[in-house]
This record gives C-alpha cells, structure tokens and sequence, in this order.
C-alpha cells in the first residue's frame, strides 16, 4: 500500500545556476532585438550617470596633475583699492619686507600701469579702439615664482628690461593677431614702439597675466615715466606654512593700510572652481537616474508581454516537472541578465564617452572603479525589482491554462 | 487492490466553478506495461482525464494514484518531482523550443529532473536514435516536418523513462500516413516497456490499440 515512504521518495529537484542562467536566457536569445531594445533604455541611464561621475573624475584628476605641476603654495597679494575705487599701490619696502618672512621661499611683484596706458597693434589704429590689454611693469623672477613658461620667444633679461621690449600673455597675443615672434614686429604701447620678444603659455595660478603686456621695470620707468610701487606681488612659501605666511601678508605688504590689502590662494579657486559644477552634476546624475528607472519600466514591461507570449513554454515546463519557483526564478533570472546586459552595455558606452571627452579636453581619463561596478549592481537590482510581479505571474499560472494557450 | 498500477483513479469527479461536471464517478486502472486509447467526442471530458492523469490538475472528489502515489494533498514541488520521475507528455502541438536544436529540445525533458547537462545531452541524443531521430539531432523546429516533431516531443517524453507516457491527440496535426507512422512508433516504445495512454477522438486509432476507455459526457462507458 502506497504510504507516507513513497510520498518521501518523491524528491523535489533543484536548478543548478548554470542551468537556471541557461534557461533564463532562452527568452533573450529568442528574440534578440526585443532584449536590445528593452537593454537599451536601462544602458542610457547608466552611460548617462558614469560619464558624469567620470567626466568630474576626470577633471579632478586634471585638476589634480595641474596642481601637482603648478603647486598649491603660492599666494598672491593684491593692494586693493582705496574708498574712493583707486588702486593703490604698496610702499616701496612691501616686497623686500615679504621676502624677509621666514617661510617665504620666492616673491615677485607687478606694476599695474594705469589705465591710460593703452596698446594697440599699430600706430593707425583709432584711440578709442583699445585692445582692452592691460600693461604691467615686472620683475625678471616673475616666472619663477608664478610658473609661467614661454610658448614663443624669451623672456626679459637684464638687458632687455631696460629696453622698449614687450612680453604679451597668450590671450593678449591672440588679440593682437601675434601667433609667433619675429625680430622687427613692433606694437604700441604708451604712445610709443615695443618690440615683442615673447609670449607666454597660459599661467594658471596668475590668470590676469593672460590678457596682460609686461614690460620691464626699468624701461617703464625710462620710457613711460612710471615709477610707482607694486600692486600685486606673488609669493611661494614653504607648503606647510601657506597658511601661517596668509596670515602676516596684509600687515608686512602694507604696514598702513593692512585692510585694503587682498590675499588669495589661486589654487583653491581653481578648486572652487571645480566644485561649482557639481550642481551641474547632479542635475545630469538626476536624468540618468529618470532614465534608469524609465528603462526599468521598460524592462519589466517586456516582461509582463514575455510571459503573456511564452504561456504554452511555461505549460510544458510545468509538465516536464518544473516547479513554480523554477518558473518564478527562470523569469527572474530573465529580467537580471535583460537589466544586467544593459547595464554592462551603459558601462562600456559611459566609459567610451568618458574617454573621449577627457581625450578632447587633454585631461587623464578617469572612470572609478566602484562607479562602473555600482553602475552594474545597479542594474541588477533594477532587473530584479522589475522582474518581479511578471515572474509571480508566470509562476502563478495554472499548468492547464498554460497549456491550452495558444 | 495491490497498488502496482501505473495510475489508479477512484470515483474520480471533476467539477469546474459554474456546476459543469467534466467527470463524474469515473474509475480507471492502468496497470504497468499497457497501450491504451482514451477516445471520445470534444467535450466528453479527455481533456481533464488528461490532466489529472498527468497530475496537472486535481480532482474535486475521489482519489488519484500516479506511480504508487496518492497525488491529494501533495505541494506543489512534490507534485512536481512526480511529473519530473514518473510521467511523460506528449502534445498535439509539439510545444517545441524554437531556435534550439533537436537535441536541447530532447535535453530539456531532463532539465526539472537533477540530472546534469552532460548527461542530458547523452541521453537525449540515445532517445533520438530510438525514436529514429540520430540524424536530424542539430537541426531546429522549423528544419523540421511535422512528423519529425512529433518524433522530438516523444523522445522529449520518453528521455527521462517515465512510468507512464501521455499522449494528447499525438496525430492531430498530422496528416494520416504520418499519423500512423506515430502510432506505431507508440506501440514500439511500448513494446519495450513504457505504459502509454492515447488520449484521441479518432475512432479508428482507438480501435486499433489493444484496450480503449470510451468517454461521454464525464463518464466512462
């Protein structure tokens, strides 16, 4: 008599992985343009979200080599305007009595020369139309301190600072129309000829050198008549002490006016810089997310069509013995590998565009490693949680209604 | 009563919601080793007699026995391994897997059965020959006739040797030359051991085999 032991013999079996992915892919592999289609939306979402997360990678560690070359040690103190919106100018001691603090390693100072110093290319040009350059008188160490390297030409030595000679920043020189140095190419400066000797790179801890014609201190005194002080000077001292060395500057620049003075750490701004298009980001951050969730719409909807269409499927595994957690897990499984198979595709893409973002801007292309592994997780998640009520359904149907489907 | 039958059913009835009886009071005995057609007209309750003897369905009264094994009360999982080891089906709609080969098609037939894919595969190419299939093995469904279907759902059936092997209308969608040739491969597969159950209207099938259970109207004439 048949009894409890034979009820016991019936074992119920179990799906291995492998089996289980195999058979959670037969839908896919069935109608391949369907699971691209459904993939793809979750795959925008997630290029979307790592190329952000990678393109501000990337520009941080851009950021980061470029503070690395330029270093973050240097201050730059400006003399301010007075109340009545004049610039002053320090007293002549300011940059002797900077040099002399103990952690300071360098210091050079500029001349801002006043406004009616005007350049132009040539003599023929109408007065009105300036070039909007401003002219600084500097010291020969200015590039030491401040970084700055040439892109074209030389730099003033002891005899050319003497002379009626002109460096242009590279902004400068783009406004000119001057792309190299040539002996002989003159432009007017003051009301009188100067000839180029150079023209520097882009000096990014000193921007306003950019768009600057330095001269030199000599020659503006000689040519242009103008001896007044400094009115900013550029310090580098010691890393650790940046901060303790901030704190005297104002005082020994300008001993009378303390108040007027303005110090600033150009690397944080360019660091500042940086942060303020992480609200950018997050607005990007937030589409992808939308279409993220969109593309998982997306993939739970295939799904609910999938088991509508794959009714019969479903009745004959139920008859060769498949239980309604192996139908639950096949769907299941399904919707993961959909969702995953996007997510691996918007891996690659984001990581792609990342590339050739940060190619065309000349920064390292950074993608993070847990950016692209969460990106992946992600979707797996996403895949799970869409996959869920279709792969209930399909567990739910009856194997007779299954099978009388057409 | 010596609980050796394949499938027993005892004052079986089937009532579905709205008060139709598919089957009233029917009793059956399939004992190991036997050929039977189940024939009668749409309607008659073959369908559900079907589905019970496959344990996809359970009976509002009386008690089903599959393989030695009260099928009432049984879950879901258990209900399942009992389909898995003990019974085969065949469909008149081949139910085939599209885009996968004779051989996976075959393969599948032990998937729910814990065996691994080397073995199923072994096997399944062993059910193909016996079926007459050893040279068709990498072609797909659709490279396929329908007579050569058929054929891959009863090897699909039959690979994981079951106690008893259903066969819903087998030859309805074939034309009668090919019908017949299923038939006999039935009766081969018999031959050698497997009880098979025929479930036809056509008259002249049921005739031809050695027991036939009439059904009308639910009950078994």
């Amino acid at each position: 008599m048949a009894g409890s032991g034979d009820v016991v013999k019936l074992k119920p079996h179990k799906l291995s992985a492998r089996d289980l992915i195999r058979v959670g892919g037969v839908g896919l592999r069935n109608r391949p343009l369907r699971a691209f289609l459904s993939a793809l939306g979750i795959g925008i979402g997630i290029a979307a979200m790592l190329a952000v997360v990678g393109i501000s990678f990337s520009g941080r560690a851009d950021l980061d080599r470029t503070l690395d070359q330029l270093g973050t040690n240097l201050l730059t103190v400006a003399a301010g305007k007075d109340s009545d919106g004049h610039t002053v100018s320090f007293p002549e001691p300011a940059l002797p009595m900077i040099k002399r603090v103990g952690p300071v390693l360098s210091a050079s100072g500029v001349t801002r020369l006043p406004d009616d110093v005007n350049v132009y290319r040539h003599e023929y040009i109408a007065k009105a139309r300036t070039s909007g350059i401003v002219v600084y008188s500097v010291d020969n160490d200015l590039p030491s301190v401040v970084g700055a390297t040439m892109a074209g030409g030389g730099w003033f030595n002891a005899a050319t600072a003497r002379y009626p000679a002109v460096v242009l920043g590279s902004s400068a020189a783009k406004r000119l129309g001057i792309t190299t140095v040539r002996s002989n190419v003159v432009i007017q400066l003051g009301g009188r000829a100067f000839s180029i000797i150079g023209i520097l790179n882009p000096v990014p801890l000193a921007a306003d050198l950019d768009s600057a014609a330095l001269i030199g201190q000599a020659a503006a005194a000689d040519y242009l008549g103008i001896t007044s002080g400094k009115t900013t000077i550029y310090v580098r001292s010691a890393e650790r002490q940046v901060e303790a060395v901030r704190e005297v500057l104002a005082a020994t620049a300008n001993p009378a006016q303390p108040y007027h003075v303005q110090v600033s750490r150009p690397s944080d701004a360019l660091a500042a810089k940086l942060a303020t298009d992480r609200a950018f980001n997050a607005v990007l951050l937030g589409l992808g997310a939308v279409a993220l969730l969109v593309g998982g719409i997306g993939v739970a909807n295939t799904m609910v069509i999938s088991v509508l269409e794959r009714r019969s499927e479903i009745g004959l595994r139920r008859s060769l013995g498949a239980t309604r957690r192996h139908i639950r897990m096949q769907f299941l499984t399904e919707s993961v590998l959909l969702a995953a198979l996007g997510g691996v595709g918007g891996v690659v893409l984001g990581a792609a565009v990342t590339f050739a973002y940060a190619l065309s801007q000349s920064w390292p292309p950074t993608v993070p490693l847990w950016a692209a592994g969460g990106g992946i997780a992600i979707t797996v998640a996403v895949g799970a949680l869409a996959g869920i009520y279709p792969a209930a359904r399909a567990a739910r149907l009856s194997p007779t209604v299954a099978l009388a489907a057409p | 009563m010596t609980g050796d039958a394949v499938a027993e059913l005892i004052a079986v009835s089937k009532l579905y919601p709205g008060g139709v009886a598919a089957l009233q009071e029917v009793d059956l005995r399939i004992e190991p080793g036997e050929l039977l057609a189940i024939v009668g007209p749409s309607g008659s309750g073959k369908s559900t007699l079907l589905n019970l003897l496959g344990t996809l369905d359970q009976p509002t009264s009386g008690e089903v026995r599959i393989a030695g094994h009260p099928v009432a009360g049984l879950s879901d999982r258990h209900l399942s391994a009992l389909r898995a080891d003990h019974v085969g089906f065949v469909f008149q709609q081949f139910h085939l897997a599209p885009a996968t080969t004779a051989l996976d098609n075959v393969a599948d037939g032990l998937l729910y059965c814990g065996v691994g894919q080397a073995q199923r595969r072994e096997r399944a190419a062993r059910a193909l020959q016996r079926v007459g299939l050893g040279h068709r093995m990498r072609h797909r469904p659709h490279e396929l006739s329908g007579g050569e279907k058929q054929r891959v759902a009863i090897a699909r059936a039959v690979v994981g040797e079951p106690d008893l092997l259903l066969a819903d209308e087998p030859t309805g969608n074939l034309d009668t030359a090919t019908g017949g040739a299923i038939v006999a491969l039935l009766r081969e597969l018999n031959s050698s051991g497997t009880t098979v159950v025929v479930i036809t209207h056509d008259r002249e099938i049921a005739e031809g085999l050695p027991r036939t259970v009439a059904l009308r109207d639910g009950r078994v004439r």
